[in-house]
């Protein structure tokens, strides 16, 4: 590229000037529209910008050169040659290698991307966890027991009388050759979280708040809602002066939080062996609001789980190791629900059997 | 069980609330109504009742309404049979209680000139036929039917004898030795000494409280009736029931305890609908009693309520007022409790704490102690009348010591693509003998579910294999799966579980892309799991070791060539590696089955390593690239061992960035390409520093076998 044209400017009168920087700028102009890629780019920018050699740093000499009337005229108009190139650097900056690109670089963005696979939480964990954060929120601290039991925690200890139908093998899953030993001692197949309540008030003194999640077992023949695998979560809250109504607030708050602030509790008498007075706990259905619908069977409400005020008898047992556990001077409550049955209602799942299969498909849709 | 809500107003002539109310009000105070059908005008409704077992006295009509009676306050028409005046017998009926450990009561009623036939609306409160067609109760004669609508009416069981079959009298005794017993049922028993029966003097004629006798029955041929009418224990009838593998509507009342009282009462009831028949009464009514059983029974003593322990456990009500001295008053007595003011705590002696003295009625043999009576008082008075508190803090919230741990693990297992499953507790014996990392330890059920589940699963591997086939058994060929579970070893006597992880994997990396071929998942993707995993805990120093096959170290899953133990500062934490392909072919999985197993109680051990960021060099890392020759004897351990033995604090990365077989090269050698790093933190390294470095490696390589690729 020659530059002797630009470099020797004979008049600095204002039609010369003119005529000297459009003939620059429309250098300019051409130049950039013909960029076609980073090469080119670099070349157009020490080409007008390179210390040395550029033509601004050239026609920056004409600066020096103008008589001291024409300085200023001749500053206003490099400043806005230099802006335009400046400007035309940027634009080609970010625009990339646009217009010039060649074709044969296109790709097929409609393809779908290239996912790679992440895993899942098993549905039955994540609502464990839900709820286990649920009561944290609320002060209970995380305990959890054996699986395998001994009757005295799965049953003595919680005030299931002798004989009772629990108790028999038809229920309960037992472990092998148990006939010989004391009734108390006998193992099991833990058929509720129950038992660690006992554990843990034998460690500790009041007060306590805890929540147990963990697998039970039962003796049950699969179906579709019945598994001889399946998941509770426990609570305890023993302290001086705990109250049915305490009880009452805690798991309406608890399944406000789980379910959503719109969810009504109900709450009816039961029978449970450790606990006195016993509660079911029934939620407004939350899938019509309780209006009733084919999943609350019209009734608009669904039973979720079953609590009431820890039996003075379980709290004899505690004391016979932690004397702090006079039920006159203590009080408390207890609860449980059952995950697999709070997991189906959250993610629709009709069979329960689909939580231990590993299938794949199924386990990719809580991704 | 089946409530006529005609029935029910029987016994209620105020209740003004409407079926459903009635099922509503019932339901919210533990006499569940689950289903309420509406039998058409004048019919009422028919209520299935679904109530717990400890509330066996409102398992019947009467028991009902008592129940609406509380919740409504109303009074309770009383349950009373007047029976004509009895015709004079020469000598009283012969009853007599051997067993009194099994038999509280009994009271026999004899029927003379009883005609047997239909039964009919006979009169007011003995509408068999209306309330029998209603409940699609089948009709058998009116002296069965009797029996049940006294069943249906109050809950107490009656038996019905044909009197001319019976000789001498009647003796309740434990069965003897070799007796036998044809029953209802028609099923020939032989009879347990400890069974319980009701007698005559030559043979036993029924299981008491459990099945009548086949030779006693009444016919249609009966003429003469004993209706008897007992109280038996509980436990020796539950006992009886069992050994006979019978469960009556008799048994399961009597097992729960029956109302003391109730036995002569439900005898006129069924006496007057059998005369009304025609026949008459012979003598009067024979009722023994055995005293010490009426004394601990019926003579209960009365339960201390103090009204600052009602409130103590039921807490606040939506009114403001809460629970009073005046709620107790009206609830306890509705339920047929009898309240007397402990002295000194008459409400005249104002400032006291109330304390009543509460008799039990008999009928609610469920009722022992003061919180029964709490239970009772805050279910009539409705939980839904309580307020929702919350109880104060107690203390900090304590996490489990290895929470951390486990959703690290969690995570990174997920990260790396790996789906969470949940498996089976139990194996078969065969996968125990597997997979137990301790043989010899393997814990048997009693009652198994099947023989495949006939073990505690000593390991996580069996359900992770029995996963893996189910989805490849789907058609669903990439299998990603893990699994946290307990672990069970030790013996019948002392069961041992430890925390652990599994991991599997089958099939194809990534799962999906038109632009990139698949690639199948090897034994490098795993072990580059496992080291993630281990990544995530402060550790010295991780060995990944390999045995000869022959020396029997290894699993008996994994192929002996392509299985890693994992160590972990000395200590095994598990393994990994290929499914044995004799496994494999025995699962006839065709698939290479990747798969392993970490003991999480020993990783749990170590602390998690916690982040640190030390700062990055400013200045320009140098990579080096050498191509290496080495003899298949040299594993890339060797290699890597004698770099980091430089200890040059300037090399700071070095990998094995292509691993390669050359047709050029020897036939038992190897290419390996080695990245190297060198970098300073604190300067640009000098070219002459660098050659140093480059021949410090390179000497390093030669060292451990390696040479330059010329």
């Amino acid at each position: 590229m020659a530059n002797e044209e630009i470099l020797h400017l004979s008049s600095f009168d204002d039609e010369s000037l003119n005529a000297a920087f459009a003939a620059l700028e429309q250098r300019a102009r051409a130049d950039a529209a013909a960029l076609d890629g980073p090469e080119s780019m670099e070349a157009f920018r020490l080409r007008w910008t390179g210390r040395k050699q550029g033509r601004l740093n050239d026609v920056s000499g004409w600066l020096k050169a103008a008589p001291p009337q024409a300085k200023k005229s001749v500053g206003e108009r490099f400043k806005s040659l230099k802006d335009l190139v400046e400007g035309l650097l940027d634009a080609a900056a970010s625009s990339g290698p646009t217009d010039a690109a060649p074709a044969a670089e296109a790709i097929d963005i409609t393809l779908p991307g290239t996912q790679r696979l992440v895993g899942a939480e098993h549905p039955i964990t994540k609502t464990l966890h839900e709820i286990v954060s649920v009561f944290a929120a609320l002060g209970y601290s995380v305990g959890v027991g054996p699986e395998v039991e001994t009757d005295y925690y799965n049953f003595e200890s919680m005030n299931f009388p002798p004989g009772h139908p629990a108790r028999d093998t038809q229920d309960t899953l037992v472990i092998a050759n148990q006939e010989k030993r004391s009734l108390r001692d006998r193992l099991l197949l833990r058929t509720h979280t129950s038992p660690v309540q006992m554990r843990t008030m034998e460690r500790q003194p009041p007060p306590v708040r805890i929540v147990i999640p963990g697998k039970v077992h039962r003796n049950d023949a699969a179906d579709a809602t019945h598994s001889p695998i399946f998941h509770q979560v426990e609570g305890l809250c023993v302290d001086t002066n705990i109250t049915f109504s305490d009880l009452k607030g805690t798991l309406d708050h608890a399944m406000k939080a789980l379910f959503g602030s719109a969810v009504k509790t109900r709450f009816f008498p039961s029978f449970f062996p450790f606990t006195e007075p016993s509660a079911d706990v029934q939620i407004s259905c939350i899938f019509c609001g309780g209006k009733g619908c084919r999943k609350c069977k019209q009734s608009g409400w669904i039973e979720l789980l079953g609590c009431g005020m820890v039996d003075p008898a379980v709290f004899a047992f505690a004391a016979e190791k932690q004397p702090a556990y006079d039920p006159r001077k203590i009080s408390g409550f207890a609860f449980g629900m059952g995950v697999e049955r709070i997991a189906m209602m959250k993610y629709g799942i009709s069979e329960i059997g689909q939580f231990y299969a590993g299938d794949m498909r199924f386990l990719g849709q809580f991704v | 069980m089946k409530i006529l809500t005609k029935w029910l107003r029987a016994y209620l002539p105020e209740l003004a609330a409407d079926d459903a109310q009635l099922a509503e009000d019932l339901t919210l105070r533990g006499i569940a109504v689950e289903g309420v059908y509406d039998l058409g005008a004048g019919k009422g409704s028919l209520y299935e009742m679904d109530i717990t077992t400890n509330r066996v006295d409102a398992m019947n009509h009467y028991g009902v309404a008592r129940e609406a009676a509380a919740i409504y306050g109303l009074t309770l028409a009383p349950l009373s049979y007047p029976l004509p005046d009895a015709r004079s017998a020469g000598q009283a009926f012969s009853v007599r209680i051997e067993d009194e450990a099994g038999c509280g009561r009994f009271t026999a009623r004899v029927l003379r000139g009883i005609t047997i036939g239909e039964s009919r609306d006979w009169f007011p409160g003995a509408e068999v036929a209306t309330y029998f067609s209603l409940l699609e109760q089948k009709k058998i004669s009116n002296a069965v039917d009797a029996s049940n609508f006294a069943w249906l009416a109050m809950g107490q069981p009656t038996h019905a004898f044909d009197l001319d079959k019976i000789e001498g009298g009647i003796v309740v005794r434990r069965a003897r030795k070799g007796e036998k017993l044809k029953t209802l049922d028609g099923v020939e028993r032989a009879l347990d000494p400890e069974d319980l029966v009701v007698a005559d003097h030559a043979k036993p004629l029924g299981l008491a409280g459990v099945m009548g006798g086949w030779d006693s029955m009444i016919t249609p041929e009966t003429k003469n009736v004993l209706v008897e009418a007992a109280w038996f224990d509980p436990m020796i009838v539950r006992r009886t029931a069992r050994r006979h593998g019978l469960h009556t509507d008799a048994s399961h009342r009597f097992e729960r305890g029956a109302d003391f009282n109730a036995a002569p009462v439900a005898s006129a009831l069924v006496s007057s609908i059998l005369l009304a028949n025609g026949g008459w009464i012979e003598g009067d009514l024979v009722d023994v009693r055995v005293a010490s059983a009426e004394a601990r029974i019926v003579h209960r003593p009365a339960i201390a309520l103090a009204l600052s322990e009602v409130q103590r456990i039921l807490g606040k009500t939506t009114a403001p007022e809460g629970i009073t001295a005046s709620t107790v008053e009206s609830v306890l007595p509705a339920l047929g409790c009898t309240l007397a003011h402990q002295r000194g705590t008459e409400p005249a002696a104002s400032g006291k704490n109330p304390t009543w003295l509460v008799s039990l009625p008999t009928w609610r043999l469920d009722l022992e102690r003061e919180i029964d009576l709490i239970e009772e008082i805050a279910r009539v008075y409705g939980y839904n009348g309580f307020a929702n508190t919350l109880p104060a803090f107690g203390e900090g919230v304590r996490a489990l010591p290895w929470a951390e741990s486990e959703s690290a693990l969690r995570r990174t297992m997920q990260a790396a693509g790996f789906h969470e499953a949940i498996g089976s507790t139990f194996c078969s014996a065969a996968d125990a003998a597997l997979t137990a990392p301790q043989p010899g330890q393997v814990v048997p059920l009693g009652n198994p579910l099947s023989d495949e589940a006939g073990v505690l699963r000593p390991s996580l591997l069996p359900g992770m294999l029995s996963m893996i086939a189910g989805n490849l058994h789907r058609d669903v060929a990439d299998v990603r799966l893990f699994e946290f579970g307990t672990v069970f070893s030790g013996t019948v006597e002392k069961v041992e579980e430890r925390p652990s992880l599994a991991f599997g994997a089958v099939g194809a990396i990534p799962v999906q892309s038109a632009l990139h071929p698949p690639r199948m998942i090897d034994f490098h993707d795993l072990k580059g799991v496992v080291e993630q995993l281990l990544s995530r805990f402060q550790v010295e120093a991780i060995y990944f070791d390999r045995f000869p096959a022959e020396a029997g170290l290894t699993p008996a899953w994994l192929h002996p060539y392509r299985a890693a133990r994992i160590a972990v500062d000395g200590t095994t934490v598990g393994w990994f590696g290929q499914l044995h392909p004799r496994e494999a072919a025995a699962r006839k999985l065709k698939q290479s089955v990747l798969l392993g197993e970490i003991a999480l109680d020993r990783l749990y051990r170590l602390p998690l390593r916690k982040p640190s960021a030390p700062e990055i060099s400013r200045f320009q890392p140098v990579r080096r690239d050498f191509s290496l020759v080495l003899n298949d004897s040299t594993p890339w351990e060797q290699i890597d061992r004698a770099i980091a033995a430089l200890q040059m604090p300037e090399l700071v990365d070095w990998r094995a960035r292509e691993v390669f077989r050359d047709p050029k090269l020897g036939s038992r050698e190897y290419s390996l390409l080695l990245g190297v790093t060198f970098q300073a933190p604190d300067r640009t390294l000098r070219e002459e520093e660098l050659q140093a470095f480059q021949a410090g490696v390179i000497e390093a390589v030669g060292s451990a076998g390696g040479r330059l690729r010329t």
